[in-house]
């Protein structure tokens, strides 16, 4: 069994290690065809940057994505440079130039990588996911019986920020850079994935196709991981089988399929402020000239946040959306499970955590605003700030850096919820929903608790949980998620996730049951 | 300002020191010898097997202390003198203290056993056995056997431990079913079968005869007393219960039997000394409880209730029903009231169990009043306050069980199994029971 999951492990590693490779291979041309169709698109009017390419880059052989890039860039940079100087404003590309520079790598692609896509996604996806199958399933017989199984956790150098931690982080740090801000130089990613883009919307892959089905693939491995693990749980069970679901669904499949329909591209389970960019004009323009469904999906939008999400979290507690049905949730609950004892558990991080997830929700809130207000005005600014950078910066400082760089990218080293904790606007407007009216609550069962502290160590949100149990209160917390693995891991059956009547769902208590009636009475009173 | 001295940073000595903490503004210092912080011995296990880290275990944070002027000494008490109200330490330095109390917990037992004082032999219990622990079974390699002696809670723990590490277990146990004199027939078999399922040599009914050292004085084996086997070891974990550790106070004028000589307020014979949890024993019996009874929770509860008394709210200790709770590997134990290993007279006991043999629930209760008197519970979780009002308000076991629902505390989509209980019963008593659909009225309401 042992061998299995080494051999597992290695062609993990292979299939890795040829997904990685292919940032640095394949051979580039540019066609006159394409060139004129990107400028087109793109509206450009440079006529610096127009001949530049067309002398430099047009129909010439380029051996990697980054020597590429680099001359169209260069070019860009140059072109802005001068117009700028020039004051010529209406030449000036404002288009990001690794966007620019994607639109033409994307299709330009030629040789060998382009010939054998199939044969690519076998070696890249194709090993990973074998590798990895082959790595989780034998522990079906290595954990032994059904039963929380944490052996070995604080002594393994991948899930104790060991050296195997932390260049884990690294490569996902560097995986979140590449595709958020530089996705020219993955374009190989995108082609091996062509056919199954194709065959769902009817259009090549783009870096997100690419986000969009690692995302769905890495989720569904890791979800094998977790009902082996959880084998004995069926909350757990049932519950990374909805985030599955609904990710696959819902954010992957249902917008793809959309726009083959020639449907705005809608995942209908993104909740704004998490969506943060639902209010913007771009996406406003695009829903309302879409016709009725474009309408259903801006009602539903705009219903999903102010009615469902409140009602669903007084009944059920925010879990509802965090661990059963968001993506980065899924990912986390996934991806993350084995690195969901990282999360910093004291009192400072908590206070931390209140002030940046609260402040995050503020942001989006003014930004939104900004948006609508000019949106309905058409002035550009408010109060002097240009509506255009509060997005702008909203979208890079939030949107990519903190949901997604450090998000997940630091899983390893800061555990599994660090954006969900610490940054999400949706996790911070359910958090007080949840906090002063709703139904859900982690009972803690009477005085049995030993204070022995795997909730608090196994609470990805950082939430000391052994500080209320031991005290035999029940737990009430704006950042509670709802995943159950407290009650997993209490070796005394003490914990219990309850959705119940308001009344006597906080209850502070100074002695605990077990003792003597009346002194438990008298001190509880006072 | 009056300074209460308490000797011990346990959960016993640590709960004496935050209720005194809430309910007034004495000096406090909290001494231990083991750690300065306060951590949770329970979860020492957890620390070995890798699913925590040390500080994981301790409770409080550091800051904890000084916010709530709780002063921590780290120490070990060489005598205690009542008349001067002072404590002389190790290191030659002294405390005076105003009220003391002692709770100073137990140590494993040990039973003159030729050997027992080898370097690798040692119990499961202080911080130090996790240090020794980790010195010499850190790998299967280091230790190529483990043997355990005693089959109690500490030494299926410290089967579980090893095994974490896939060291190889011998488990001698004297009884001839695991922890039969606490567990009924069909409880402990069950655990005897989950005990091998996870490859451990589970000897039953054998006692220990010696314990062999190689020439250089390492530890090399033991031998069993009814059959003469040898066993090579590289660790002996021993488990068979524990004493209170109250030797530093033999002659100090504080009455010691077994353990610190208490009334029911916890008062020793010396006015101003307390003891608390592990060490106490009481006087005169309370209920069925023994006297001495070294469980977490009791030792919390008398935490409690001293701090009432110093605190000038003098109070019995009274504790309430019994309860306590256990995991054995995968298996998780809760008992609330009285279940006997053989039915008392009077008494009739109920039992039924999954067919996966990995669940069971007994409940015993008076044969002709039909009150109930207790119930354990295997693999299944269940409801303190239902058990505990219960047992408070006198309840019947047919009403226990009509009410069985309200009870489950499994996490949710767990499979039920009450009603399989209920019509259990049913048949066996010729009883009419229908099963309540849980409600949650019934079971916030009573809070």
């Amino acid at each position: 069994m042992k061998a299995i999951k080494t051999s597992g492990l290695v062609i993990f590693l292979i299939g890795l290690a040829f997904f990685t490779s292919l940032l640095f291979v394949g051979e580039y041309k540019v066609s006159q065809e394409t060139f004129e169709t990107v400028i087109k698109n793109k509206n450009i009017t440079s006529s610096w940057f127009i001949n530049g390419i067309q002398s430099k880059v047009v129909n010439k052989q380029f051996s990697s994505s980054f020597s590429l890039s680099k001359k169209i860039i260069s070019t860009l940079e140059a072109s802005n440079e001068l117009y700028r100087d020039k004051e010529e404003w209406g030449a000036i590309i404002y288009d990001k130039p690794h966007h620019v520079s994607y639109e033409l790598l994307k299709k330009s692609g030629t040789g060998w990588v382009i010939e054998n896509k199939g044969l690519l996604f076998f070696l890249t996806f194709g090993l990973g996911i074998l590798g990895a199958l082959l790595f989780i399933l034998p522990n079906v017989i290595l954990l032994g019986k059904p039963g929380i199984k944490n052996n070995g956790i604080y002594n393994s150098s991948a899930t104790n920020k060991g050296w195997i931690g932390i260049l884990t982080g690294f490569y996902l740090v560097g995986f979140y850079i590449l595709m958020y801000f530089y996705p020219d130089f993955i374009v190989n990613w995108t082609y091996i994935l062509d056919p199954i883009s194709k065959s769902l919307s009817g259009n090549p892959a783009s870096q997100w196709f690419v986000y969009g089905f690692l995302y769905c693939t890495v989720m569904t491995v890791m979800a094998v991981r977790m009902y082996i693990k959880y084998r004995h749980d069926m909350y757990q069970v049932i519950r990374t089988t909805s985030v599955l679901f609904f990710q696959i669904a819902f954010a992957f499949l249902i917008p793809e399929i959309l726009v083959r329909f020639n449907q705005p591209y809608y995942d209908f389970k993104n909740a704004f402020p998490l969506d943060y960019d639902f209010f913007f004009e771009w996406h406003l323009d695009g829903l309302i000239e879409s016709g009725n469904v474009g309408l259903f999906m801006l009602v539903w939008g705009i219903v999903l946040t102010l009615v469902i999400v409140p009602v669903m979290v007084y009944f059920y507690g925010k879990r509802w959306y965090c661990s059963w049905v968001c993506g980065c949730g899924g990912l986390a609950e996934t991806l993350g499970d084995p690195y969901r004892q990282l999360s910093d558990k004291s009192i400072n991080a908590w206070k931390v955590e209140r002030w940046l997830i609260h402040g995050v929700l503020v942001f989006v809130l003014l930004m939104t605003f900004a948006t609508l207000y000019t949106y309905f005005t058409g002035t550009a600014s408010i109060i002097g700030i240009p509506t255009y950078e509060l997005q702008h910066y909203y979208g890079f400082l939030i949107g990519s850096v903190f949901a997604g760089v450090i998000g997940t990218g630091f899983y390893p080293i800061i555990g599994n919820r660090v954006w969900c904790r610490f940054g999400c606007p949706l996790a911070a407007y359910m958090g007080l929903v949840q906090r002063f009216k709703s139904r859900f609550r982690i009972t803690t069962n009477g005085g049995q608790c030993i204070s022995c502290g795997n909730c608090s160590t196994y609470c990805e949100q950082g939430i000391d949980v052994r500080a209320y149990a031991q005290k035999g209160e029940n737990i009430v917390r704006a950042s509670c998620v709802g995943c159950g693995v407290c009650v997993s891991v209490c070796p005394r059956g003490v914990l219990k996730l309850e959705n119940g009547p308001e009344k006597g769902r906080i209850n502070p208590t100074e002695i605990l049951r077990g003792n003597d009636v009346d002194l438990m009475e008298l001190a509880n009173q006072k | 300002m009056e300074h209460i001295a308490i000797i011990g940073n346990g959960i016993s000595g640590v709960t004496a020191a935050r209720h005194i903490r809430k309910n007034s503004d004495k000096r406090i210092t909290l001494i231990s010898s083991e750690s300065k912080y306060f951590f949770a011995r329970t979860a020492l296990m957890y620390v070995y097997m890798g699913h925590m880290k040390f500080e994981h275990t301790a409770p409080y944070e550091k800051g904890f202390w000084k916010k709530n002027n709780i002063e921590l000494k780290k120490g070990f008490v060489n005598t205690v003198h009542p008349d001067k109200k002072q404590l002389d330490f190790t290191n030659g330095t002294i405390l005076k203290y105003d009220k003391l109390i002692i709770a100073s917990g137990s140590k494993p037992s040990k039973y003159g056993w030729k050997g027992q004082n080898l370097n690798r032999v040692f119990g499961m219990y202080h911080k130090q056995d996790l240090d020794k622990l980790e010195k010499f079974a850190p790998n299967k390699e280091v230790c190529q056997r483990a043997v355990i002696v005693g089959g109690g809670l500490i030494g299926i723990e410290l089967a579980e431990m090893l095994r974490s590490r896939e060291i190889p277990v011998t488990f001698l146990v004297r009884e001839n079913s695991f922890w039969n004199g606490v567990l009924p027939k069909e409880e402990s078999e069950m655990i005897n079968k989950h005990i091998e399922e996870h490859h451990i040599d589970l000897r039953l009914g054998v006692n220990l005869r010696e314990i062999k050292a190689a020439e250089n004085g390492q530890l090399k084996s033991v031998v069993i007393d009814e059959t003469g086997e040898e066993i090579l070891c590289d660790v002996i974990g021993v488990a068979a219960g524990v004493t209170p550790n109250v030797n530093f106070l033999r002659g100090s004028g504080i009455e010691v039997n077994r353990g610190i000589m208490v009334n029911r307020f916890l008062e020793t014979n010396i006015e101003g000394i307390y003891a608390i949890g592990d060490c106490a024993e009481q006087r005169e019996a309370i209920g069925q409880r023994r006297n001495i009874e070294a469980v977490w929770y009791t030792g919390r509860m008398m935490g409690e209730t001293v701090a009432q008394s110093i605190c000038g709210n003098k109070t019995k200790y009274k504790p309430g029903n019994w309860f306590n709770s256990a995991k054995f590997l995968d298996i998780e134990y809760q008992t609330y009231g009285w279940v006997w290993a053989e039915e008392k007279e009077n008494e009739t006991h109920f039992y039924w169990e999954h067919k996966d043999g990995k669940k069971c629930i007994r409940i015993n209760f008076d044969t002709e009043t039909h009150q109930f008197i207790g119930i354990n519970i295997f693999g299944i979780r269940m409801r303190h306050e239902f058990f505990d009002n219960a047992l408070n308000e006198k309840k019947t076991v047919e009403s226990v069980l009509t009410y069985l629902a309200d009870a489950n505390f499994d996490p949710e989509f767990y499979k039920k199994h009450e009603a399989e209980i209920v019509e259990k019963f049913n048949k066996e008593n010729g009883t009419n029971i229908i099963l309540k659909k849980k409600s949650w009225t019934r079971i916030f309401n009573k809070a």
